[in-house]
């Protein structure tokens, strides 16, 4: 079974809504949580898991499937909601996120999660996890690809750009990076605490095939994942790099001062919900 | 404190060693030895078991991986310079049903790699499988090649298997049991011409178990790795001394085999020497103590390890004298001990 079955006359919007509602949902029920990268990643997860790839809801570690790697583990809350939205995690189990017992933790792990193929939480690790992954499925002849998303913060990681060299090394053409680019890291905007642009040439020099698109803007977040399919063959890893709004969705958040933890009150996150309701797509 | 250099009285009849090359190889004159054994056993793996790569971060060559490199092209990974790379893509390769057999130098691995190892590795309980040349004092280029706290590291580390080989023997017997156990091991390996001393006890390797390979009743060298080695030459050498002396090899570091280590320091009237190539700080002396301490157990004890400080570079038997773990400073330390 491919994602063409399971809901294909639900609309790329809806998805990316829904995503967006389950995060809140999950961030209510801990009165916190990465709600503002989750709210700024829902597109591209939402193409990721319900456009670009290939899966089993039924059978989490079917051979077949595509592999999605999530490197930065404190945007769990928001592969949760994908996971859910994606029928591999059951809709009531979002309300034990975070919750001794819980299978979604605040940090996302392999050994806990059905979908959560590494344990981030560590940063910069996941890239290279992915090389390991791609040169994996190539010995095994797969035609299945590696998906990872990670961080702009993480790009002040050494390991990331080891990863990048191999990569290209590898010629590892099944492999799809996307970099959340929201400019916010713990202490402040990335490109103030380590400048890394510019992004798209340091990464064609690496010898990449690199997009950079609007991370909010669904029409181009699906071209960008189609363009970056079809490179298999090409023998060039791809990156796209997303620029992503936090909050996204939710507008008094996009509003809301810029920080790594956007403090939501107790009260909010039902303003939150309800202002997500008002923009619900058809 | 660094000790300062020492230079040779004039007229001293012994001639001041140089330092010798980074990957000397520690078998003393006219010592059997055989060569490359893990590559050769890892060789002799890899023609059954179509799951084993290699990987390594641009050491092939001083890790005997080489070897394997040659016979296996397409299943060997050159991951460069690149330690944090290595181990993380080596997670990735296990996760997709492969076992990798990883080399590095056993500094870059337990120091450097130390977070990739613990979340890609030992936290996701991964199949890889570890193998660093240069452990404890076996370099004499300084601390950036010496790793002395290795094995303190990865005992710390859940899910890990820790080995500590003594000879060619213990480690051509060890990677067929290191593919054989599902999860992570770490092992210590000697590379290059490497001495062959256990097969004139009898002795077969297995994983988790202790190995008795001579008794005494005076003293009792409990040791891993090179040190059984001298533990045994040692042992030899007192006999003119009259004094007999037994060693209990324990080349498996974690798990602990507590019940042969137990049986053997109930005995009676022995001295117990516990001796490491490594700090004496987390290694198999503490891990030793810690056990006799909880289970009740007290023979006298005694320990032989590096000490708590950065060491020396130089000339390996220099070094190994000076810090104690050479045959003759065994036996010096063994004598003022039973005075």
């Amino acid at each position: 079974m491919s994602t063409a079955s399971i809901g294909h006359n639900i609309s790329l919007e809806r998805r990316a809504w829904n995503i967006r509602r389950h995060a809140l949902l999950m961030g209510e029920v801990q009165g916190q949580g990465y709600i503002a990268q989750a709210l700024d990643i829902a597109d591209v997860l939402a193409t990721a898991y319900f456009h670009a790839m290939t899966f089993r809801p039924d059978e989490p570690d079917w051979e077949g499937r595509d592999r999605f790697l999530l490197s930065n583990g404190h945007y769990a809350i928001a592969l949760y909601a994908a996971l859910i939205e994606a029928g591999i995690i059951p809709e009531e189990e979002l309300e034990t996120y975070g919750s001794d017992e819980s299978r979604l933790p605040m940090s996302g792990m392999a050994s806990y999660t059905p979908g959560m193929e590494m344990s981030g939480g560590s940063l910069g690790l996941g890239l290279s996890i992915a090389v390991g992954k791609g040169l994996g499925l190539k010995r095994k002849n797969s035609d299945s690809r590696v998906y990872t998303l990670f961080s702009d913060g993480e790009l002040d990681e050494g390991s990331v750009w080891e990863a990048i060299m191999s990569a290209a090394h590898y010629k590892l053409d099944n492999l799809i990076a996307i970099v959340d680019v929201n400019n916010q890291q713990a202490d402040g905007p990335s490109t103030a605490v380590m400048a890394f642009e510019p992004l798209t040439e340091k990464l064609e020099a690496f010898g990449w095939f690199v997009q950079r698109v609007d991370g909010n803007d669904l029409a181009a977040v699906r071209d960008a994942f189609d363009a970056a399919k079809a490179q298999m063959g090409s023998g060039k890893p791809s990156m796209i790099i997303a620029d992503t709004l936090m909050g996204k969705g939710v507008p008094f958040l996009e509003a809301r001062e810029k920080n790594h933890f956007i403090r939501v009150e107790a009260h909010e996150w039902q303003l939150a919900l309800a202002a997500l309701d008002e923009r619900k797509p058809s | 404190m660094k000790p300062a250099p020492q230079s040779a009285p004039a007229g001293a009849a012994k001639p001041r060693l140089t330092t010798s090359a980074m990957i000397a190889s520690i078998a003393s004159e006219g010592q059997r030895t055989k060569p490359a054994p893990f590559g050769h056993a890892l060789n002799a793996l890899a023609s059954g078991d179509a799951r084993i790569v290699g990987m390594t971060a641009d050491l092939g060559k001083y890790t005997d991986l080489h070897i394997f490199a040659q016979a296996h092209p397409d299943r060997f990974y050159q991951m460069g310079m690149a330690e944090q790379l290595l181990f993380g893509a080596a997670s990735g390769l296990a996760s997709e049903g492969f076992t990798p057999f990883c080399t590095t130098y056993a500094v870059f691995a337990s120091r450097r790699a130390y977070d990739f190892i613990h979340q890609t590795i030992a936290e996701e309980d991964r199949n890889v499988k570890i193998a660093c040349a240069l452990p404890g004092l076996t370099s004499g280029y300084g601390p950036s090649h010496q790793a002395t706290e290795d094995l303190a590291l990865f005992r710390a580390m859940p899910n890990m298997v820790v080995i500590d080989p003594c000879d060619a023997l213990d480690i051509e017997q060890a990677v067929p049991a290191m593919a054989a156990h599902q999860g992570p091991v770490y092992m210590r390996l000697l590379r290059g011409q490497v001495p062959l001393v256990l097969d004139e006890y009898g002795y077969t390797f297995e994983l988790g178990k202790a190995k008795m390979l001579r008794d005494g009743y005076e003293v009792l060298f409990i040791s891993s790795g090179i040190m059984t080695m001298r533990a045994l030459e040692a042992a030899k050498a007192l006999e003119a001394d009259r004094i007999d002396v037994g060693v209990l090899h324990v080349p498996t570091i974690k798990p602990l085999d507590t019940q042969a280590i137990l049986a053997a320091c109930a005995k009676p009237g022995r001295l117990v020497i516990v001796a490491e190539n490594h700090t004496v700080n987390g290694g198999l002396g503490e891990a030793v103590a810690g056990l006799l301490m909880r289970e009740g157990v007290h023979p006298a004890y005694r320990r032989i390890g590096l000490p708590d400080e950065f060491l020396a570079a130089g000339a390996l038997p220099t070094l190994h004298d000076r810090y104690g773990i050479s045959t003759e400073a065994l036996c010096t330390q063994v004598r003022a001990w039973l005075k």
